[in-house]
């Protein structure tokens, strides 16, 4: 099979855009990555992350697709958040972090040594799993990504825009200048997926964006996940298994293992589309997973 | 009980500071009655003895002089040690590999442990014949420009507002620079990691999550610098050049309140001249109070205006 990126390539003149190199040759190896639907993303070959000298996660090879909503999960310590960060460098901002295998971007390498992790993030970006809005007012924290990347156009469009893309707009449109930190820790997340998709990313990375939220905040969120599907890829480490079933189109499942010399270590198990996964799942580690025998 | 221990203490602070203030400006009290407190506040001579005459005249002691060189030598320390205090915090906190960090804040440490006598004469000694042929350059180089020309005006040797300025500035970069590192420390990865991760560069992400986070902190640290530096002593009185004079020349020599303390002490002049003493103590005093005041105001104003309104 091949893969079609000439679309992304034209979106918009950014450098990094510039040297994204088409690699149509790359055929996929393991099965799950063939039956990815859509045009991919993030493709991952063999990634493994160390933490010094420590390997935590190891040899994963997966591909994300374009307008999906990619869901991670596995006990904790599997090695999600490892992997996560590795796919917008913030790996980098960890000392002694290192990513082995090749993680590509529309086919470019983003640990290649002439790609700026800066412009990587400014495309691929991320929330995180405890609202962090800056001590700023609303608008300003919307207003801070397009400032720095020096986004051209009408501020205030932009930042309305923003939050309305992350459904916050009807709730804040009054208090623009009220501190951020004054929201609920529901809107607050809000705020955050509103900073994000601001600078408009191709891809948002979610590091367990509930778990620090209430029933009727999450819900809100995941129908905003739903509908920012249609613009953004979504990639989202997640402990509850009802949200990745409910929100999700592809699930990874990973696992923590221990090798031969008693070192525990995290690994792909599993990677389909969700409903395949939660229903029908080929590795019988996923299974017990999901109907909680273990984990 | 913790409650009200710290309520004691706070309590006992002010009592302390009330006591201070009553009591010094009683002593000052003759002084304040013989000029007008109007008088003692904005007249420029400080003449204890008769100069011209052999009989006893009258006495005049404005402090005018003294406030303004006091100002000026502390505003050119802090305008100095900031940037380069900031710097260095920044530095440590954000920039130097975790080995370095170390041996800097040792040597920062060092600096602060220094006798401030040592660093004026040091300064009179080494600094100064160096300084004034500095001095000297720049103002053959702005001497001409108007406004600039006046402010580099002609040196007048190498004690000079500038010269006091600059090791008050070298003496108060330790404070500032630990109080600062220790506020940049404070800021939550998270914040950090939010800016990172919307494509900053590291200095956007300082603009844009540390400064906003330590702006109070930081300025708390210039107040307790500035401080210290109104109320140099030592220091100052080896290398300002003890002239009561007020001019726009930073290069010429002046004298600070506590500076003139100290110089007169020992032979106040025809009384009042040792209330008049004090009664400099009294103004240096309040003025640090209203710098704190101001402080204050300026940092709730600007916290508003940074983080949005609380509600
Ligand atoms: N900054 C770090 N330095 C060293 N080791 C780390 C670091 N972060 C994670 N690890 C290790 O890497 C492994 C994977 O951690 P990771 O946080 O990716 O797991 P996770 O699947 O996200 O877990 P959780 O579900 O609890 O968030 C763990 O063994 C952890 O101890
Ligand atoms: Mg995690």
């Amino acid at each position: 099979m091949t893969q079609s990126t000439d679309k992304v390539l034209s979106s918009d003149g950014l450098t990094f855009a510039d040297r994204l190199t088409v690699n149509v040759t790359e055929t996929a190896t393991a099965a799950h990555r063939a039956s990815v639907a859509g045009p991919v993303v993030l493709d991952l070959a063999n990634v493994s992350v160390f933490y010094g000298s420590y390997e935590a996660v190891r040899q994963t090879t997966m591909s994300i697709a374009r307008n999906q909503i990619t869901a991670m999960i596995g006990p904790s310590g599997c090695g999600k958040s490892t992997i996560l960060r590795s796919l917008n460098r913030m790996n980098d901002l960890i000392p002694g972090a290192r990513v082995a295998g090749r993680i590509s971007f529309h086919g470019t390498d983003i640990y290649a040594p002439e790609v700026d992790p800066i412009q990587v993030r400014r495309r691929i970006g991320m929330v995180f799993q405890k609202p962090n809005p800056f001590p700023k007012s609303i608008y300003e924290n919307v207003a801070y990504g397009l400032k720095i990347n020096k986004i051209k156009g009408n501020m205030d469009d932009m930042v309305e825009q923003a939050l309305r893309g992350a459904a916050l707009w009807d709730e804040v449109k009054d208090k623009l200048k009220m501190s951020a930190l004054a929201l609920s820790g529901g809107q607050q997340q809000r705020l955050c997926i509103a900073r994000t998709i601001a600078v408009k990313p191709e891809v948002i990375l979610m590091d367990e964006p509930c778990s620090a939220l209430d029933p009727i905040a999450t819900a809100k969120i995941e129908d905003l996940m739903y509908e920012l599907a249609a613009d953004y890829t979504i990639v989202i480490v997640t402990h509850n298994m009802q949200q990745a079933a409910r929100v999700s189109h592809r699930t990874a499942f990973f696992s923590a293992e221990v090798d031969e010399n008693g070192v525990r270590y995290g690994r792909l198990v599993e990677y389909d589309e969700t409903q395949k996964i939660f229903t029908n799942p080929r590795e019988k580690r996923t299974e017990d997973y999901i109907t909680g025998r273990f984990g | 009980m913790f409650r009200w221990l710290t309520l004691a203490a706070g309590l006992l602070v002010l009592a302390v500071l009330a006591l201070i203030l009553v009591f010094t400006v009683k002593e000052a009290w003759p002084a304040i009655q013989h000029e007008g407190v109007w008088g003692f506040l904005t007249g420029d001579r400080w003449v204890p003895n008769d100069p011209d005459g052999p009989g006893p005249a009258r006495p005049m002691y404005g402090a005018l002089a003294f406030i303004y060189g006091t100002v000026v030598t502390s505003l050119i320390a802090v305008i100095i040690a900031v940037p380069i205090s900031v710097g260095i915090a920044l530095f440590l906190t954000e920039f130097a590999p975790r080995r370095l960090r170390g041996p800097v804040i040792t040597v920062i440490d060092l600096l602060a442990a220094v006798p401030s006598v040592v660093f004026g004469l040091w300064a009179i000694l080494v600094l100064g014949p160096w300084l004034f042929d500095a001095y000297q350059a720049t103002h053959g180089l702005l001497g001409a420009v108007p406004v600039l020309g006046s402010i580099f005006g002609p040196p007048q040797g190498p004690r000079a507002f500038m010269t006091a300025g600059i090791i008050v500035a070298i003496m108060i970069i330790p404070i500032i620079t630990s109080i600062t590192r220790e506020v940049f420390a404070t800021v939550p990865n998270a914040d950090k990691q939010a800016a990172l991760a919307l494509g900053a560069t590291r200095w956007e992400m300082i603009r844009g999550a540390v400064f906003p986070h330590s702006f109070g902190g930081v300025v708390g640290a210039v107040m307790l610098g500035l401080g210290r530096a109104m109320g140099e002593t030592i220091a100052v009185s080896l290398t300002i050049g003890a002239a009561t004079q007020i001019t726009a020349n930073l290069f010429g020599s002046g004298n600070t309140l506590p500076a003139r303390i100290v110089q007169n002490w020992g032979d106040p002049g025809i009384p009042p001249g040792r209330s008049a003493l004090v009664g400099l103590g009294v103004v240096l005093f309040l003025i640090t109070i209203i710098v704190n005041y101001l402080a204050r105001l300026v940092v709730s104003r600007a916290e508003i205006r940074m983080k949005g309104a609380s509600a």
